[in-house]
C-alpha cells in the first residue's frame, strides 16, 4: 500500500530515541495502553490522515509522544483530574489525541457531535461544565466563541486547522500543532513537569471514569452516558476476541466521534489491538479514501451500504449491453449460491466454479469498487437494514452482519457470529453479556460494558438501571428458536391486548409491507380485543399485476375495491398470521380482520410523517367509522373524507369499504422463551 | 472546578468582540493600505461607433475588495476586458504596479498577476479539476520542453512543487472530492469554484471576478462569499469583481465603483453609493 512509504519526516529521529514515558504496569487505562503500543509496535502505522492529497501517517512511537506532549500541556492549561474537556470536530488524529491526552492526566473527554447547532452545543458543555474545547476548525471556534458567555467554566480553545483564524484574538486560542510540539518540548527540558506528567498516568485507574458519551436524544435533552476505562476496555476487548482483531488491521473512521460506536471502535479497539486508524481527506471522499486503504473491518450504518449500492446499480445502466448483461447474469448467480458459500454451506461443483468465475469478472471489481477487498468482517448496526441490501453484499463475498448494541452497554449487546446470519435478528448475545425479556416485552442486558451512571441525572439512572445491574434497553424484543435476538419495535410503542398478549405494531406492519403489493399497513390492537389492520395496496405492483390479468379499473380506490385484490391481500394477510403464529410471543397478535383503504395515505393530508412514517393515532381519529367497523363485526362501512391534492385544492371522497375476517392459527408453544433466553 | 479557571470570564467577552468580524464578514475590520495597485484614468473605449466605456477613472488599492456594479450593458464586462488586457482603451492609461503600459496583452497581464475568472466558465471540460488548475501554474513553469519530455530531473521536481501548491488550493476550495473529475460533468456551482482555484493557481496580485455568483443558490453564494473573504485574508490577494447581487456586493466589497452607459456615476463605500441619487435613478429607472 503506498501509504506505507509515506512515513513522517519525524519517524526517523525517533528510532534511535526510546520510549520516554517510564511507568506503566498494569494496562488499565488508554494512555498506558498507548506506551504498551509504542513499546511493543513503535514503527508500526498507529494514524493516518489524507491531507493535500496525501496520506500522512503516524507510528504508535510517534503517537505515544504527541499524547504525551499533549497531555504536558493540558497540564498546563491547569487542566486536572476530573475537569471536563470537549472535543468537537471531524475524524482527525489529533483529535482522537486529544481524548488519550485529557485522560492521561485523569480529565474526561467529552466529544460533542460536530453538526449540532450552537444552542444544542451550550446545554452539553454547561452541563458537563467544561474547562477547556479541542475543536476542529474556525466553524467550531465560531460556534463556541457564541455560546461561551452560555458556559462560563470554558478556559482554553485549542484548533486544529488555523484556516480562517489568523486575525483573531489568541488570548485564549491555541493552534495544536504548536501546542502539542511545545508540551514535548516543555517535557524535555523539565524533568519535573515529566515526573508529574509520567506519575498522572501511573494514578489512572481502571475504574476511573473515562469518558461521557452525549446520547443524541431523539427525545428530550441529552444525557450523559459515563462509562470507565473498565466498561469501555471490556467492550472493545469483546469487539476484538469476537472478530480476531490484531495490529494488521486497517479501519476507515468517519462517522461522529460522539457517537459510542466511533468511540468503540475507531478509538477503543484501535488502540487494545493496535491496528491504524485511517482518517478520510473530507466527507466526502470517503469511498474513495476506503478504496485507497483497503480497509479489513468496517462499520457502516445501513444507509451507507444503501447508498453504495445505489450508486452502483445507476452506473451499471450506463455501462455497455455485454457489461450489463454479464453483471446481471453473475449477481443473479451469486444472489442463489453466493451466501451459501460464504457461509460454508454445502453447494454444487458447477455453481462453485460459476461463482469463481463471477468472482473473478464481476465480485472481486465490485469489492475493489467499494473498498471492501481486504474487509475481514464488517458490520451494520443503528437500524434495521433491508434484507436484500444486506444479502446482496453477502452474496458477493462481504462478510456483512448486523449487531444490536447501546451506548449504555459501551455497544456490544448482540452479534451475529460467523455462519449464523439471519437478516431478521441481531445475532446471539455477545460472550460476557446476559439478556432477559421482561413481561412488557423489554430487553434488559448486563454487561461488563455497562455504564457507570447518568452524568448529573440520579433519577434517569435509577429508572434505567435495575437493582441488580440490568439495564432497560428502550427497545422491544425476543429470542427466536435459534436462540438469535429479533428487535420488534421501541419498547414504549408496544401495546397490550385485552388478552395480555403482546401488541408490536410496526412488527406486524412490516411483515405485511415485505410483501411488494402492500404499500403501507396500519395496526390497531392496543387494549382491543384482536387485531385490525387498514392496508395500502401498492399502486405499480398491484396495478402491474392488474394489467397482466386483465383486470379493468380507473384510480386507486377502484382497485383497492376490487374483489380478486382483496383475495390476493388475504392470501397475504394469511402468511404473515401463519408466521406470527409460529413465534410464541407474537402469536397473539395475528389479524383477525383488514380492509383496504380507499385512498393512499399522504403526507400532505398529515396520515404520515414527512418521514414517512404512519401516524396510527391520527389515521384512526380520521378514519374513525372505519375502526369502528372494524371492531364491531360489520361487513362493510361507509366513509367521506376531505383530502387534499397535489395543487393545493381540496376535494371529499366517499367510499363504501368492505372488511374481511380472517382465520387465525393456534399458537406453536415450544419451551417458554423467557427462560431460554437466561 | 480548579482557580485556574477564574479568568475565563472575562476574556469570553473580549474574544467575542475580535471574532464577530471575521465569522459575520463586515469588512471593517480587515487591515487596508492606502498603496494604489492599479489605477484607472480617463478610459474611454469605443467599437466603430459604439463608446463602451467613456472617461472612466478609479483606483484600485492593495489589499481590498474592490465592486465593479452597475445595470446590464454599462460596460462592467469591458472595463475588466481592459484592466487585463484583452482589450485596449482608446483613451485614457492604465497604470498597474506604478507601470503604464500602452498597450498590455492578456498574457502581459498574467505574467505581471492579474488573474481572471469569466462570466461564463472558461473551463477544460475533458480535463480534471487538478489538471484544470495545474494550467493555472503553467506561467510559472520554468523547465523546457526537453526536461518535461524526459520526465525525470529538474521537470519533475518543479512539477511536484507545482502540485504541492495545487494541493493547497484544492485544501483551500474544499473540492478534495472532485479532485480527479472531469469538470465537464460537474455540477455548475463546483466549476465555478474551481475556475476560481485556477486564478488563484497563478498566485495573482490582483484578482478579476467577473460575475463569481451568476446562476448560484443561495447556499452556493455563501460559500462563494466565504472563499472571497477567505482569499483576500489569507492570501492578502487584491480583488476586483462584478456582480449583480446587491446583497452580495455590499456584504463583500470595501469600495464600489458604479457604471451606467459606459460612464462612472459613483464612487465609495457601500453606503456611500447606497445612499447616491444618482445610482437609485440608475437602478430603480426615472421618469424621462
Amino acid at each position: 500500500m503506498h501509504a506505507n512509504e509515506a512515513e513522517r519526516p519525524g519517524a526517523r529521529l525517533d528510532r534511535e530515541r526510546p520510549v520516554t514515558t517510564s511507568v506503566a504496569a498494569r494496562e488499565d487505562t488508554f494512555p498506558k495502553l498507548i506506551v504498551r503500543n509504542a513499546r511493543v509496535r513503535p514503527r508500526r502505522t498507529a494514524f493516518r490522515h489524507k491531507d493535500l492529497g496525501i496520506w500522512q501517517s503516524w507510528d504508535w512511537g510517534r503517537v505515544h509522544e504527541s499524547v504525551r506532549g499533549f497531555a504536558a500541556g493540558l497540564h498546563g492549561l491547569g487542566v486536572r483530574k476530573g475537569d471536563k474537556v470537549a472535543i468537537v470536530g471531524a475524524n482527525r488524529p489529533r483529535l482522537y489525541w486529544a481524548m488519550a491526552a485529557a485522560q492521561w492526566i485523569g480529565a474526561v473527554p467529552i466529544p460533542v457531535y460536530a453538526d449540532s447547532v450552537a444552542e444544542e452545543m451550550a446545554y452539553v458543555l454547561s452541563h458537563a461544565e467544561v474547562v477547556t474545547a479541542v475543536v476542529q476548525d474556525q466553524e467550531q471556534v465560531d460556534k463556541l466563541l457564541q455560546v461561551a458567555d452560555q458556559v462560563p467554566t470554558l478556559g482554553h480553545v485549542l484548533y486544529d486547522e488555523p484556516r480562517g483564524l489568523r486575525d483573531y484574538d489568541h488570548a485564549r486560542l491555541h493552534p495544536l500543532t504548536e501546542f502539542i510540539a511545545e508540551g514535548e518540548a516543555r517535557l524535555a527540558r523539565e524533568p519535573e513537569l515529566a515526573s508529574v506528567i509520567d506519575g498522572a498516568l501511573e494514578a489512572g485507574r481502571g475504574e476511573d471514569l473515562a469518558i461521557i458519551l452525549y446520547t443524541s436524544g431523539t427525545t428530550g435533552r441529552p444525557k450523559g452516558v459515563m462509562l470507565t476505562h473498565d466498561n469501555v476496555l471490556a467492550a472493545a476487548r469483546m469487539g476484538c476476541d469476537f472478530d480476531r482483531l490484531d495490529e494488521t488491521d486497517e479501519i476507515i473512521a468517519y462517522l461522529p466521534l460522539a457517537w459510542v460506536g466511533d468511540h468503540i471502535f475507531s478509538y477503543a479497539q484501535a488502540i487494545l489491538a493496535g491496528l491504524c486508524v485511517n482518517c478520510p481527506e473530507s466527507p466526502e471522499t470517503i469511498v474513495e479514501d476506503r478504496r485507497e486503504i483497503g480497509t479489513t473491518y468496517a462499520f457502516a450504518p445501513p444507509r451507507v451500504f444503501e447508498n453504495m449500492l445505489t450508486l452502483t446499480m445507476v452506473r451499471m445502466e450506463d455501462a455497455g449491453r455485454i457489461k450489463r448483461a454479464m453483471f446481471k447474469y453473475f449477481i443473479d448467480h451469486a444472489g442463489k449460491v453466493g451466501e451459501k458459500i460464504l457461509n460454508g454451506e454445502r453447494v454444487g461443483t458447477g455453481d462453485r466454479l460459476l461463482y469463481a468465475i463471477g468472482d473473478f469478472l464481476v465480485y472481486g471489481p465490485l469489492r475493489n469498487r467499494f473498498g471492501l477487498t481486504g474487509i475481514k468482517v464488517g458490520y451494520t448496526a443503528g437500524e434495521a437494514i433491508g434484507p436484500e441490501i444486506f444479502r446482496f453484499y453477502r452474496s458477493i463475498g462481504v462478510n456483512l452482519k448486523q449487531l444490536y448494541g447501546q451506548t449504555e452497554a459501551s455497544v456490544y449487546v448482540t452479534m451475529q457470529p460467523d455462519g449464523e446470519i439471519y437478516a431478521d435478528t441481531v445475532g446471539r448475545p455477545v460472550p460476557g453479556v446476559e439478556i432477559k425479556i421482561d413481561e412488557n416485552g423489554e430487553v434488559l442486558f448486563r454487561s461488563p460494558g455497562v455504564f457507570l451512571a447518568y452524568y448529573k441525572d440520579d433519577a434517569k439512572t435509577a429508572e434505567t438501571k435495575t437493582q441488580d445491574g440490568f439495564v432497560r434497553s428502550g427497545d422491544a424484543g425476543f429470542f427466536a428458536e435459534n436462540g438469535h435476538l429479533k428487535i420488534i419495535d421501541r419498547a414504549k410503542d408496544v401495546g397490550k391486548m385485552n388478552d395480555g398478549s403482546l401488541f408490536p405494531p410496526k412488527y406486524v406492519e412490516n411483515k405485511l409491507k415485505f410483501y411488494p403489493n402492500i404499500k403501507e399497513a396500519v395496526a390497531y390492537g392496543n387494549g382491543r380485543d384482536f387485531v385490525g389492520v387498514f392496508v395500502n395496496i401498492d399502486l405499480t405492483a398491484v396495478g402491474n399485476w392488474a394489467e397482466r390479468n386483465n383486470v379493468i379499473y380507473a384510480s386507486y380506490q377502484e382497485l383497492a375495491q376490487n374483489p380478486q385484490v382483496y383475495e390476493m391481500i388475504a392470501g397475504h394477510v394469511d402468511e404473515v398470521n401463519r408466521s406470527l403464529a409460529a413465534e410464541p410471543m407474537m402469536g397473539g397478535a395475528q389479524i383477525k380482520r383488514f380492509l383496504i383503504l380507499h385512498k393512499e395515505l399522504d403526507a400532505d393530508d398529515g396520515e404520515l410523517t414527512r418521514t414517512q412514517k404512519v401516524r396510527r393515532g391520527f389515521i384512526a381519529e380520521r378514519y374513525q367509522p372505519l375502526i369502528d367497523a372494524l371492531y364491531d363485526g360489520s361487513s362493510e362501512a361507509d366513509i367521506r373524507t376531505e383530502v387534499t391534492f397535489e395543487d393545493g385544492r381540496k376535494g371529499v371522497i366517499a367510499a363504501r369499504v368492505k372488511i374481511r375476517d380472517m382465520q387465525v392459527y393456534p399458537v406453536e408453544t415450544h419451551a417458554p422463551v423467557r427462560e431460554a433466553a437466561e | 472546578m480548579s482557580a485556574d479557571h477564574a479568568h475565563s470570564f472575562a476574556a469570553a467577552d473580549a474574544l467575542e468582540e475580535t471574532a464577530a468580524p471575521a465569522g459575520g464578514g463586515a469588512p471593517a475590520a480587515r487591515a487596508r493600505s492606502d498603496e494604489v495597485l492599479l489605477s484607472v484614468e480617463n478610459v474611454s473605449l469605443g467599437f466603430g461607433g459604439v463608446k463602451a466605456l467613456t472617461d472612466v477613472s478609479f483606483d484600485i488599492r492593495k489589499g481590498e475588495i474592490r465592486a465593479i456594479i452597475g445595470p446590464n450593458g454599462a460596460g462592467k464586462t469591458s472595463m475588466l476586458n481592459c484592466i487585463n488586457g484583452f482589450y485596449h482603451p482608446t483613451e485614457g492609461r492604465i497604470t498597474f504596479k506604478g507601470q503604464t503600459r500602452p498597450k498590455m496583452r492578456p498574457h502581459e497581464a498574467a505574467a505581471g498577476g492579474i488573474a481572471r475568472t469569466f462570466q461564463n466558465v472558461a473551463l477544460f471540460k475533458g480535463m480534471s479539476t487538478l489538471d484544470n488548475i495545474m494550467t493555472g501554474r503553467s506561467l510559472k513553469m520554468r523547465t523546457n520542453v526537453f526536461w518535461q519530455l524526459v520526465r525525470f530531473g529538474p521537470a519533475t521536481r518543479e512539477e511536484v512543487e507545482h502540485r504541492r501548491k495545487v494541493e493547497d488550493i484544492i485544501d483551500f476550495l474544499q473540492i478534495q472530492h472532485i479532485r480527479k473529475t472531469p469538470v465537464g460533468k460537474l455540477p455548475y456551482g463546483l466549476q465555478k469554484r474551481v475556475e476560481l482555484g485556477r486564478a488563484l493557481a497563478m498566485e495573482p496580485e490582483l484578482l478579476l471576478l467577473d460575475e463569481p455568483m451568476a446562476g448560484m443558490n443561495l447556499e452556493e453564494k455563501e460559500d462563494m462569499s466565504r472563499f472571497i473573504l477567505d482569499v483576500n485574508q489569507e492570501f492578502g490577494t487584491t480583488i476586483a469583481l462584478i456582480e449583480h447581487d446587491m446583497g452580495v456586493v455590499m456584504d463583500l466589497s470595501d469600495r464600489v465603483v458604479v457604471l451606467e452607459y459606459g460612464r462612472k456615476i459613483a464612487d465609495g463605500t457601500p453606503d456611500e453609493v447606497k445612499a447616491n441619487q444618482a445610482v437609485i435613478d440608475a437602478y430603480l429607472g426615472v421618469p424621462h
